[in-house]
Order: structure tokens, then C-alpha cells, then sequence
């Protein structure tokens, strides 16, 4: 695939997509309910008593670590795994029992998985072939599949003939081939190069508001998930720890497991000394009082917290900055410059302290840098940069 | 490449001649014009048109090879279906003592399988002949079947299977469309395998076999203690072509299939 394949994305307006909130809707039906779902292996319990629901239209990410039962999620959704106790509902039909080929789900697998002894149009049509279309028929939505993912032309290839690329394009037709209510994706770009998956990933995008189809995406890589999905899932053995759409995961995560696993962030460890109204006071061993805006602090005083802060939150200078932000002094430990950004480390509350990730964003091409090594800084924050965290 | 030393040709020749020699010697002496089969009488066919014309030598080869026809069949269905529970049903209960029961034919000898089976065959009152034959030759090469099959399915994607499911295929048709072209390469080679095992074998079937059912093999062993003859010898390098033809069929598919594993 081409850099230029690819269309400008259509009008799918932020407004409408910002409408599109069926989880919050409690009239809303939901596609796949997930009700106490539990799977074990032996001793490992894969997924531990999971209830989720994902909704038509929807573009639903898991994301977690390996291990965390996503995979398991997904292939009990197929029909590959059966729960050992729990319903999986699909538009309100139990289909717990119901075996793979009966599904109304179709999964585009990690490593493809085409018929090597197929040509691409068989591959595609072969499901088709299964519910037992006409040839004709079965020719035309073959075309119009291969048309879908800008393959025409290529049918008559084998799939050792492709490149990686246009495999996984031919999986993504056969999966969608038969037109399911939701399609699974199991690490859809995981064997693709950076450049083609930042493409790859739009496209699907417009592909899932076309079609309309319910989309799950499963995936370890944070970047795509947030990229993708109206709502996301993190996954932490066998649980799901926070679910919402991408930017509520992101500024308000539950757990310093989500807050770390979803993005980068700085840790400060400190003890409330004071809760007036929606504003905590927290005394930091390292960076002395700070102030954080929440709007349910739960917290008590003398209560032991633990501050987030993400490295682009904070904003780096010589001079002490004005009142009413947080501020701390610290010393520049280390720069790495990426070209968007400089991450620079900051060490607070002297040598043994804690060393900050800073965030700068470099929005003009001076090369010579205002910051440098051993220069003593000053770190702020506005009041509502801060996450309080249980420890 | 690495170049042998003059030592190690010398073995390598002396290797081949001690196996292949006595061969060799057959199939020259099959073209021998004199009826001594040890002296020389220069080149001639004319034993091959002798074994044309020796009606009871051509009814034991056309028996051996309808047997061995059917026998590789069913060794080869029943070694798939072996292969498939052994490695698609991970370590069901009894899976240790089930392979080892298909295994065992492999290392047991064939004087202890035929006894056993003639035994099996008087006791349960089957007449013996053809079928007893043939059934006995599917269990011994059933075994080789089992072995030849399964290396090829532990290499195999199981996602494959799962697509073809995912897609609507049931579990049979996921066999037919997906898991046997896949495998076909190993299922040929399996068969060419129980083929040329029932082709060779004289020891079982003369255990199972009864009036009626000669087997090349038998016919030529009992020719041979009356006399070894020319016409001996011209059967034999016809059946030497037959196995090898057999045996390098076989080795072509699985080393096709082999370099069609390593495109992937």
C-alpha cells in the first residue's frame, strides 16, 4: 500500500463522533454482553469473573499486557474457548455453547492466517462458499471486498505472493467478507512497519464508520488503541481495570497501573495535609507542599497519596514562575531529544531525590537549546495537572 | 562444501559396495543369457520374456499388488485419523498408552506380529486369504503411516483451522478444504510408505495368508528353494524398480512439501 492510497478522512465529524455515547445511553442495547464471564487454564485463571458490554457501531479496544486474558476475551468471543462459568450474549441470544462456525463473528487473526493453497479471491470468498452463494454472487462480493481494500487486480495471486501489507489487507476482506455484526482483531498491525501502521490505522477507522460494523480491536500497543477506539479497555490479569474512551483514560486514570500503562508519568509520593472543598494539600517529601483540584478526593487527612503527573503537564524554567501554580526546584539531570519532543529529567529534592520526566514540546527549529545540562530549573504545574492516586 | 579425504571415499565406496553390491549383482545377472545364474553367457532379455509367460508369477504379482493397493489405504485413513488425535487432542487421558499402541507394530517382530494375527484369525474363525492378509499388513504399517503424518500436522498452523471455523466451515469441511491440501504431501508419501512395506513383506504374510492368496514374495521365496533361476532374478529387479519408484516418489513429496514449510 501506497502512502497515496489512502483517502483524506471523510466526513466523519468530531461532533458526530463525539455524539456516539451508546454506553451512556441506558436505552442503548447492547451488541455482546459479557455477564461474570470466568476461564481458567489449570492453575491460571485467564479472565476472572468479567462482565462488559460493547455496542453496534461501536470501535472497541482491549489493550493490556501479555498475559492479561485479553487474547482469552477475544478467542471465547469467537467460540474458540468456552468459558467456565459466565454467559457471553450476542443481540441478547446466548451464544455461550454456540460453536465457532455458527457465529455471526468474524476474526481477523494475528497472523493472518490465510489458506496458503488458496488464491486471494478464494481466500476471500471462502467463507461465502460456506453459507453456500452463488458463484456469480460470490464473484461480485469477492470484487467489491478486493475493491474495499484497494487490492483489485490481485485476486488471482497466492498469498505467498504479497507483500505484508496486502495480507493483512486480504485477511481484513475475508473477515469482512460476510458481512458479520462484529469483527474481531487480534493485533491487527503487529507484523506491519511504523509508517504503514500509522496509515493503516486510519483506514481502518474510516473503513469501521463505512461499514458500520461493531469493531474489537486486541492490542498491547497503546498509541493504536488510543488511535482507534471510541472506548477502550485496560486489562490487568484477568480484569478489566478502567474502561471509557481514550482522553478519560488518559487525564483520569483509576490506578497508578492504568496511569502508567497508558502513557508515561511521574510519581510523587506525599501525605494530604489539608482538603478545602475540591482542593488537597499534599505535603511531598522531595518537592515540599503541593496542591491538587479534584473533584472527589475521598482522601482524608494525613492520608497517604500518590501524585501523577504527566511529563507534558509540567512546564520547565529559570526563573521562579508566578503565584498560584505548583512549583519545585530541580536540577537537569539528563536531555533526550526526539525531534517533537525533549524529555528532560529533572532531579528533585537533591541528589537520592526523585527524577520528573519533562515534556517539551519544540515548536520552532532553534537548534540551540534553552536548556542544558546541570542548569537549575524550575518545575510548575497548574492545580488540575496533578492525579491523586491510591498508593 | 567440505571435500572428502582419499580414506574417507574408500570408506564411503567400501560402504555402498557391502550394501549394494549383492543388488547390483542381481539385477546384472537378470540380463544373463546363460540359465547358470553364476556364469556369464552374455547380455539377453530373454528371462523377462520367460517371466511374461510364468502364469502363476504374474498371478502373485498381480495379488501382491491389489493388496498392497488396498492394505495402504487403510493404513493410510487409519494413520491420519491416528495422527489427528495424537496431535490435535494434546494429552487426552490414555494418550501414552494409545500412541504406544499404534507405535508398537514399528519395533515388534514380524514373526511375533504374524503369529499373533494367525492366531486372532483361527481363533475368531476367519478364512483365511486375501483379507486376513491385508488387514494384517494395514496394522504393521499403520504405524509408519501414524509417524510420517503426525510430523507434518505438529508443524502445522492450527490458526488455519480456526480461520476456516471462524468463516463457517464445520469441523469436517475444515478438514476437507483446509487440513487436507495442507497435508496431502505427507498423506501421498504415507501411502507410497504402507505400499512398498506391503510390497516386501513375506514373513506376515505368510503367517495370515491362506490356499488361494500366493504373494509375490511368497511365490519367489519358494521358487528359490528349488533353485535359484535367471527368471528369479528378472522378477526381482522388476520389483526393485517398483519399490524404488515407490520410495523416491515418497521422498520427492516430503521434501516438497519441506521447502514449501520453509516459504512460509
Amino acid at each position: 500500500m501506497g502512502q497515496g492510497t489512502f483517502a483524506k478522512r471523510k466526513a466523519s465529524p468530531g461532533s458526530v463522533r463525539r455524539a456516539f455515547q451508546p454506553w451512556n445511553d441506558p436505552q442503548a442495547r447492547p451488541l455482546v454482553e459479557f455477564r461474570n464471564v470466568t476461564k481458567r487454564f489449570g492453575p491460571v485463571t485467564a479472565v476472572d469473573g468479567l462482565s462488559l458490554s460493547l455496542y453496534p457501531r461501536e470501535f472497541f479496544a482491549l489493550l493490556g499486557p501479555s498475559g492479561c486474558g485479553k487474547t482469552t476475551l477475544m478467542r471465547m468471543l469467537a467460540g474458540f474457548e468456552r468459558p467456565d462459568s459466565g454467559a457471553i450474549l450476542l443481540d441478547g441470544v446466548d451464544i455461550t455453547a454456540v460453536p465457532p462456525h455458527l457465529r455471526p463473528v468474524n476474526m481477523m487473526f494475528q497472523s493472518y492466517a490465510l489458506f496458503p493453497h488458496l488464491s486471494v479471491a478464494d481466500n476471500i470468498g471462502y467463507g461465502l462458499r460456506r453459507e453456500g452463494l452463488a458463484r456469480p454472487e460470490i464473484a461480485r462480493r469477492v470484487a467489491e471486498m478486493l475493491a474495499l481494500v484497494k487490492l483489485e487486480g490481485l485476486g488471482a495471486r497466492r498469498p505467498d505472493q504479497l507483500s505484508g501489507g496486502q495480507r493483512q489487507r486480504v485477511a481484513l476482506a475475508r473477515s469482512l467478507a460476510k458481512r458479520p455484526k462484529l469483527l474481531l482483531l487480534d493485533e491487527p498491525m503487529a507484523a506491519l512497519d511504523r509508517k504503514l501502521r500509522e496509515a493503516t490505522q486510519f483506514e481502518l477507522m474510516d473503513l469501521q464508520s463505512t461499514l458500520g460494523t461493531a469493531f474489537m480491536v486486541v492490542t498491547h500497543d497503546q498509541d493504536e488503541a488510543m488511535t482507534m477506539a471510541d472506548r477502550m479497555a485496560v486489562m490487568d490479569h484477568g480484569r478489566l481495570v478502567q474502561i471509557g474512551p481514550p482522553d478519560v483514560i488518559y487525564e483520569a486514570p483509576v490506578s497508578r497501573y492504568v496511569a502508567e500503562f497508558v502513557g508515561d508519568i511521574n510519581v510523587l509520593e506525599g501525605r494530604v495535609s489539608a482538603v478545602e472543598g475540591d482542593l488537597v494539600r499534599v505535603e511531598s517529601a522531595v518537592a515540599g507542599p503541593l496542591e491538587l483540584d479534584e473533584d472527589a478526593p475521598g482522601f482524608a487527612l494525613g492520608d497517604t497519596l500518590l501524585v501523577g503527573l504527566r511529563p507534558e503537564k509540567i512546564a520547565l524554567s529559570h526563573d521562579e514562575p508566578a503565584q498560584g501554580l505548583n512549583k519545585v526546584r530541580g536540577e537537569i539531570w539528563d536531555i533526550g531529544y526526539l525531534g517533537d519532543v525533549t524529555m528532560i529529567q529533572v532531579m528533585v529534592g537533591g541528589e537520592g531525590g526523585t527524577l520528573l520526566k519533562v515534556a517539551l514540546a519544540n515548536r520552532t527549529r532553534r537548534i540551540e537549546r534553552p536548556f542544558a545540562w546541570d542548569d537549575a530549573v524550575w518545575l510548575s504545574w497548574d492545580v488540575e495537572a496533578g492525579l491523586a492516586l491510591a498508593p | 562444501m567440505k571435500r572428502l579425504g582419499p580414506g574417507l571415499i574408500l570408506a564411503l565406496v567400501a560402504g555402498f559396495a557391502f550394501l549394494y553390491l549383492p543388488i547390483l549383482a542381481l539385477i546384472a545377472y537378470s540380463f544373463n543369457a546363460s540359465r547358470l545364474v553364476t556364469v556369464w553367457g552374455g547380455f539377453s532379455t530373454h528371462w523377462y520374456g520367460a517371466l511374461m509367460r510364468n502364469e502363476p508369477l504374474l498371478d502373485a504379482a498381480w495379488l501382491s499388488l491389489r493388496l498392497a493397493c488396498v492394505s495402504a489405504t487403510l493404513a493410510t485413513v487409519l494413520g491420519t485419523l491416528a495422527a489427528l488425535a495424537l496431535a490435535r487432542h494434546g494429552r487426552f487421558r490414555g494418550r501414552t498408552l494409545f500412541s504406544g499402541m499404534v507405535l508398537a507394530p514399528l519395533v515388534m517382530p514380524e514373526v511375533i506380529t504374524g503369529l499373533s494375527l494367525l492366531l486372532l484369525f483361527v481363533a475368531a474363525e476367519i478364512e483365511r486369504g486375501f483379507w486376513t492378509v491385508t488387514i494384517a499388513h494395514a496394522t504393521f504399517s499403520l504405524g509408519f503411516a501414524c509417524i510420517v503424518i503426525q510430523a507434518r500436522l505438529v508443524g502445522f498452523d492450527r490458526s488455519l483451522e480456526e480461520a476456516a471455523q471462524d468463516l463457517g466451515a464445520t469441523p469436517l469441511m475444515t478438514f476437507w478444504t483446509v487440513t487436507l491440501p495442507l497435508i496431502w504431501p505427507a498423506v501421498a508419501a504415507a501411502w507410497m510408505l504402507a505400499l512398498t512395506l506391503s510390497l516386501d513383506d513375506l514373513v506376515i504374510a505368510s503367517f495370515t495368508t491362506g490356499p488361494g492368496a500366493t504373494t509375490l514374495p511368497m511365490r519367489l521365496y519358494s521358487a528359490v528353494r528349488l533353485g535359484v533361476s535367471p527368471e528369479i532374478n528378472a522378477a526381482c529387479t522388476l520389483m526393485i524398480g517398483a519399490v524404488a519408484v515407490a520410495v523416491i516418489a515418497a521422498s520427492l513429496l516430503l521434501k516438497r512439501e519441506r521447502m514449501a514449510g520453509a516459504d512460509k
